[in-house]
């Protein structure tokens, strides 16, 4: 699904520029306006979409699971710390709309100070725990054991491709 | 100097008729250039298009009243304050540009059509008018084109990499600066014609090009940002999502996540990536 940009609607502000991961936003050099030189190189992580201010990007889903006439729009409001969707199909009878937290502290007021942190230990280096895991993503509530691991849930991996 | 009339002087040497033929005919060649821009561009035909498209897709009726409301804060808003721009530097630059043009544009044609005869008693204001108006024209455009403008800021092109899209702004600025140098330098001979020549072959350059710069954005700007807020005020909203709000019950109950890390009455979370300027590269 690469994305696309309503000339109409750009004013060249150059953000999708900035933000894109695979740096294949650019400005044409005729008339000023954001373009995705590379569709087949887009992975559609949709952080221009988010980043235009204009809501001047769009996606374009492929035909085969996504039929045309179809639109997935996005709203990132950054005051609200919510980003909004609203999916749209093309028989009109789906209208989704979804609504997310994307903050819960205005921005800029929780950046971890890791330069105050002490230097990891051999037993963190040797643990399979990123840092400041488990506490960080919330699973030691109930002790060590709560973790979720393959052995706690008394699952093994099976050799060869399964689905 | 700057409460000098220029064009006064220039009578001695250039009929007053002729002069003032310019400007009718700098003045055609804009209105034709904007109606073929407009064919050539299909930008009307765009323009009606989506309008009905977003008329089809309307939640509620919009009434005359609202229009007109909507129609004055386009006036006030997007037109006259330029707050279409997102980005604060270009949004000054702009409007600094945008003035001094209709200033500058304004006091020109006045002055030629009111007082450009040797013994005309040209009000002071006015001839400072248009000095100020090329000056304004000149910093807002130079900021533009040596710093803001996207390619320098975003794609890392020379200032000096002339393009196509460059024949606006470019002759604009011309115009603009070789009056101030043709002002400055009267009385001073070869090198005086020299800059007179070079200013009027910028303003025809500025004015016979419309069709392939944008200076018909001027036109249709105010129109689309005029349709864009009745598609907010229709609800239409271009596909795009409701404007939630994160304190009303009901969104809360249709949303459950807002109220469980956000609280009942979020705060404002303030500028994200906006707090830093799109140059990352």
């Amino acid at each position: 699904m690469p994305t696309f940009v309503y000339m109409t609607r750009c004013d060249g502000c150059g953000q999708c520029v900035d933000i894109c991961p695979s740096d294949i936003m650019h400005i044409d050099k005729t008339l000023r306006r954001a373009y995705n030189i590379e569709p087949n190189m887009c992975w559609e992580c949709y952080s221009c979409v988010k980043a235009c201010p204009h809501h001047a990007i769009d996606v374009r889903g492929y035909a085969d699971f996504a039929p045309l006439g179809h639109s997935v729009r996005v709203h990132r409001d950054e005051e609200k710390g919510t980003i909004a969707w609203r999916i749209k199909f093309r028989n009109g009878k789906k209208d989704f709309d979804l609504l997310a937290p994307i903050t819960t502290k205005p921005w800029g007021t929780a950046i971890p100070k890791l330069a105050n942190e002490s230097a990891p230990d051999d037993s963190m280096r040797n643990s399979h725990l990123l840092y400041n895991e488990p506490k960080y993503i919330q699973l030691d509530k109930d002790g060590k054991d709560s973790l979720h691991t393959l052995k706690s849930n008394k699952l093994s991996m099976k050799a060869g491709v399964y689905y | 100097m700057i409460t000098n009339n220029p064009f006064a002087e220039l009578s001695a040497t250039i009929p007053e008729f002729a002069m003032q033929a310019y400007v009718v005919a700098m003045f055609l060649l804009v209105i034709g250039g904007t109606v073929l821009d407009m064919i050539h561009k299909k930008s009307a035909q765009y323009f009606f298009e989506n309008a009905k498209k977003a008329e089809k897709d309307a939640k509620r009726t919009v009434s005359g009243g609202e229009k007109v409301s909507m129609a004055i804060s386009t006036l006030t808003s997007e037109v006259l304050t330029s707050s279409e721009f997102q980005n604060t530097r270009r949004r000054i630059s702009h409007l600094f540009t945008m003035y001094g043009f209709i200033i500058f544009v304004a006091s020109t044609a006045w002055l030629i059509f009111g007082y450009a005869s040797v013994d005309a008693a040209t009000p002071s204001w006015l001839a400072a008018a248009w000095h100020l108006g090329a000056a304004s024209l000149c910093f807002g455009g130079y900021w533009f084109w040596f710093s803001i403008r996207v390619d320098v800021s975003a794609e890392g092109v020379k200032w000096y990499d002339l393009r196509l899209a460059d024949l606006f702004i470019l002759s604009c600025l011309m115009m603009a600066t070789f009056a101030l140098l043709w002002s400055a330098t009267m009385g001073g001979g070869t090198l005086n014609m020299l800059f007179f020549a070079a200013f009027i072959i910028a303003s025809t350059t500025l004015f016979s090009t419309v069709m392939w710069s944008k200076f018909a954005h001027m036109f249709f700007k105010p129109a689309a940002a005029y349709q864009k807020r009745v598609t907010k005020a229709d609800e239409s909203r271009e596909g795009l999502p409701a404007d939630y709000d994160l304190t009303d019950p009901a969104v809360q109950a249709k949303y459950p996540d807002i109220p469980e890390y956000m609280g009942t009455n979020p705060p404002n979370m303030g500028a994200g990536i906006r707090r830093e300027r799109a140059n990352h590269y």
